[in-house]
């Protein structure tokens, strides 16, 4: 059956059964690999993406529930002020170390940032903690949503 | 206690453990690289290669090879940076690739802690050797003895006429130079390093924060296929039979076929391949399979039985003596105090965040193309030519970024999966990629141990004896791979009389090398049991080893079935230790309710002292405040910002383990599954991390695996200070605390 999907502001045709997690359409039929497959089970946070505006886990997101809702992914991060402020804070602070999982922390951070300009570490450590990093950057990821919402966080939030 | 000497069962079998050995030694450092120049087709307008790891585009931009696995250690950015430093290159107009495995690249591994210190020497004379060429053809160019000019930043400049030429310039030109000896060109002062020693940012990260393909799992080839693997749950079952005729009939899905085993785990077990254009299709198809497994003799296997069996084992006399000195029932009888405890920690998995996947095209003449993230090429190789009984020359082996390893890819079972389905579709590329689950019931875990440990002390408190009857695992007959314990582990040679029993049962879980294998565990155990001395002599653990361990260098290396090793240094480790007591505040009790604990361990190289501060929350839960990481690693941190950033994720890793994480056996096979039941730390839990290194003239070691091994006793240390009570098994029990 074929979807009609709007990712990162174009609109996608997917030929997939309904059922078909976003992951797999996104990384199988669209070639659009940045979104990543950790778990499966939205254990994770590896793929997270923003569906209208919210951080979801496209593991466990059917195609046929997105509808007429836009998809924001990692691919998509940079088209905001806080997706552009978050890489750049990132990079500053040297964040990753394998960098698997961080495609899901910087649009889990980023759907923080839109709805909380400016969290507290509590805040910070409560929204992200759905996300895991296996070689525990946590320390360096904390700072740089930070320095994030120090440099940039309020533009368009 | 140089961790990595060889497991003698595995000797031969692994190839990585020959530059583990040689690391260890860290003496083995004039490795042969090859500086086969070749010329530049077209002179100036072409890029030059200088030799397998430069390249100087006329530009100016010098492109240099990442010899090394990247698993996240950050070796992709800091070997580049030791060539770079010695070519007196400008970094801003370094760019960095990935190099597939070749053998004009020397050795290609990420395990062991080894790339630093087997590269730290070869990778500077390979950028003096290349700086040298220019040199030479600057001079010749000017018509000026080599020896006056000076370089720095990609440009050489001949001071008495103040000329300059850029490396771009004159790169053409220098392929025709002479090739040095590099085992003579001269290298730099430390002290006038300019790239080793910064803190530079991972060379891949901005293309990860935007999401761009780089991982194994991002391969992508025209008209590839996804395969999913069925696999029996129980360890060591065989296939019966399959019926596929239901899952080939469903749509979208191109085929389904049955992998034989070729009777070595940690390449190829029997299992069902499903394929189709979209793996999550694949995943689907996969549930309908319906397969008969002989599960054979160890399905009822658990860890139950293994815990009661080494209950069994350690009251009886160990099967192997490891280590003896003196006569350590001699001192336990006459002992005026004698102290006991048994110790424990379970099989772990190592859940890279990238699940286990590699990528294989297998040509009509029957060589093989794999795009692998693996931490172990060269392995690989061999493995997926046995399996397909090709000769490994056939098996050409791309490096993809791996998403983490911790020891898990160092065992290339995935390779030869998929090696073995893509030899069924010859012709087409087959990406074979594995569901968390299947991750954490196949891997090859940590093993488990089992301690009983008694010290002796005399009337005036001293330490005078030390005995351990370790139970362990093995597989048919043989110590499972980085299941046995070392002689020397401390405190051996600092107690007169000491005892290392062994005695291992048998298993079918699949073992492996998991981050700072064997002194993951010991580490938690000795310094757990010391701690528990110290406070019986009525001091604390660092005051204990400060007064074992005499303020003398080490003594010469030893040897070792690959070379020197190198021996432990007291006084190093005292270094560490009272580098850490003063950070830690040490003498200054921690708040109410809080303890503060010490661990100290020697592994890969490289000495760690660390203090935890812990407490306990009310569902007796540990809750980690601050810890304080001294650490000696040798003369000099190649690149500050990745050294932190190991040392912290290891710190974290290790109370993580300490915390929460255990692989279970029932029936056979592995009881958990995923992250709900295997939980990984999360940023909530993230303590503030205190990092200092204590630099010494030794050379550098690596960083991704040694300041691992003394957290979990520091916690446990911590915690018996904030509650009084031991925690002596792993995980952690909350009701414990309670």
């Amino acid at each position: 059956m074929a979807f009609t999907v709007s990712i990162n502001g174009e609109e996608r045709t997917l030929d997939v059964p309904g059922e078909m997690p976003l992951l797999w359409a996104l990384r199988n039929e669209l070639g659009m690999v940045g979104t990543k497959f950790g778990c499966g089970k939205g254990l994770c946070g590896a793929c997270t993406v923003h569906v209208d505006g919210q951080a979801t886990r496209s593991c466990s997101l059917p195609v046929n529930t997105i509808g007429a809702k836009k998809v924001t992914t990692i691919e998509g991060l940079g088209q905001s002020e806080v997706g552009k402020a978050l890489q750049e804070a990132w990079l500053d602070q040297d964040v990753m170390q394998c960098g698997y999982c961080q495609a899901g922390q910087l649009m889990n951070a980023s759907a923080l940032l839109h709805r909380n300009p400016n969290p507290s570490e509590r805040q910070i450590e409560a929204a992200m903690s759905g996300n895991i990093c296996r070689c525990a950057c946590y320390t360096r990821i904390k700072t740089a949503i930070a320095l994030a919402v120090a440099k940039g966080g309020k533009v368009d939030a | 206690m140089p961790e990595l000497t060889l497991d003698k069962a595995a000797l031969g079998r692994r190839a990585f453990l020959k530059a583990s050995a040689l690391a260890g030694g860290g003496l083995l450092l004039n490795v042969s690289i090859p500086m086969a120049a070749r010329a530049a087709s077209g002179a100036h307008a072409q890029p030059a290669t200088l030799s397998a790891f430069i390249t100087i585009t006329p530009d100016g931009l010098v492109t240099i090879v990442g010899k090394n696995p990247e698993i996240g250690q950050g070796i992709k950015t800091s070997l580049p940076m030791l060539v770079a430093e010695e070519l007196d290159a400008d970094w801003d107009k370094v760019r960095i690739t990935q190099g597939d495995l070749d053998p004009k690249y020397g050795f290609q591994m990420a395990g062991g802690s080894t790339s630093t210190p087997t590269n730290w020497l070869p990778m500077r004379q390979v950028g003096a050797g290349a700086r040298a060429m220019l040199v030479e053809a600057a001079a010749k160019r000017w018509g000026v003895p080599a020896a006056g000019l000076t370089t720095a930043k990609g440009v050489i400049t001949n001071p008495a006429t103040g000329k300059t030429l850029t490396y771009g310039a004159v790169a053409a030109d220098a392929v025709g130079s002479t090739v040095p000896d590099l085992a003579k060109v001269p290298l730099k002062d430390p002290q006038d390093f300019t790239i080793v020693g910064r803190a530079i940012g991972g060379i891949d990260s901005p293309r990860i924060v935007k999401g761009e393909p780089i991982y194994g799992l991002d391969t992508r080839l025209p008209g590839m296929v996804y395969a999913a693997f069925e696999r029996a749950p129980v360890f060591g079952a065989k296939l019966v039979s399959a019926d596929l005729s239901a899952v080939k009939a469903m749509p979208r899905i191109k085929d389904a076929f049955v992998l034989q085993s070729d009777n070595v785990a940690e390449r190829l077990v029997d299992g069902v391949a499903v394929i189709s254009d979209n793996w999550w299709i694949a995943s689907q198809a996969r549930k309908a399979l319906k397969i008969e497994w002989d599960n054979g003799e160890w399905a009822s296997d658990s860890s139950a039985g293994y815990a009661a069996k080494a209950n069994e084992l350690m009251g009886q006399a160990p099967k192997d003596v490891i280590a003896k000195d003196g006569d350590v029932d001699a001192a336990l009888a006459s002992a005026a105090k004698v102290i006991e405890a048994d110790y424990s920690y379970p099989f772990l998995a190592h859940v890279p965040m990238e699940p286990m996947n590699c990528t294989a095209l297998v040509h009509e003449d029957g060589s093989v193309e794999l795009w692998a993230p693996t931490q172990n090429p060269a392995d690989g190789q061999q493995g997926v030519a046995k399996t397909l009984g090709i000769k490994p020359e056939q098996v050409k082996v791309h490096l993809t970024r791996c998403g983490g390893g911790f020891g898990r890819r160092l065992t290339n079972d995935f390779m030869s999966q998929s090696a073995a389905i893509a030899a069924k579709m010859k012709g087409t590329p087959v990406q074979l990629i594995w569901s968390r689950e299947d991750d954490v019931h196949s891997d090859f875990y940590r093993p488990g141990g089992w301690h009983r440990f008694r010290a002796a002390l005399d009337a005036q408190g001293k330490l005078t004896g030390f005995d351990d009857h370790f139970i362990t695992y093995s597989t048919g007959g043989q110590v499972g791979f980085f299941a046995g314990m070392e002689a020397d582990v401390f405190p051996a040679k600092f107690v007169p009389n000491l005892r290392y029993g062994q005695t291992a049962m048998e298993t079918r879980v699949p073992m492996g090398a998991l981050r700072a294998p064997r002194s993951n565990g010991l580490a938690f155990v000795f310094q757990a049991f010391l701690d528990e001395v110290a406070e019986a002599q009525g001091r604390d653990l660092p005051a204990l080893l400060l007064d074992l361990l005499p303020d003398e260098p080490a003594p010469p290396p030893h040897p070792g079935p690959f070379g020197p090793q190198p021996s432990f240094d007291p006084h190093r480790s005292r270094g560490v230790i009272q580098k850490a007591m003063q950070m830690a505040d040490w003498g200054t009790p921690a708040p109410a309710g809080h303890g503060k604990g010490f661990g100290f361990y020697f592994s890969h190289a490289g000495y760690f002292a660390e203090v935890v501060e812990a407490s306990v929350n009310e569902r007796g839960q540990p809750v980690v405040h601050n810890v304080w990481v001294a650490g000696d690693v040798g003369s000099q941190i190649v690149n500050p910002s990745g050294a932190l950033n190991q040392v912290q994720g290891s710190v974290i890793d290790g109370i993580g383990q300490a915390s929460a994480l255990a692989i279970e056996i029932v029936g056979g096979a592995v009881k958990q599954s995923n992250f709900d039941d295997y939980p990984l730390p999360r940023m909530p839990i993230t303590p503030k991390v205190m990092v200092e290194f204590v630099k010494t003239p030794n050379p550098p070691t690596g960083l991704g695996e040694p300041a691992l091994p003394p957290v979990l006793a520091a916690l446990t240390n911590a915690l018996h200070k904030a509650t009084g009570k031991r925690i002596r098994s792993l995980p952690i029990d909350p009701k414990l605390l309670v």
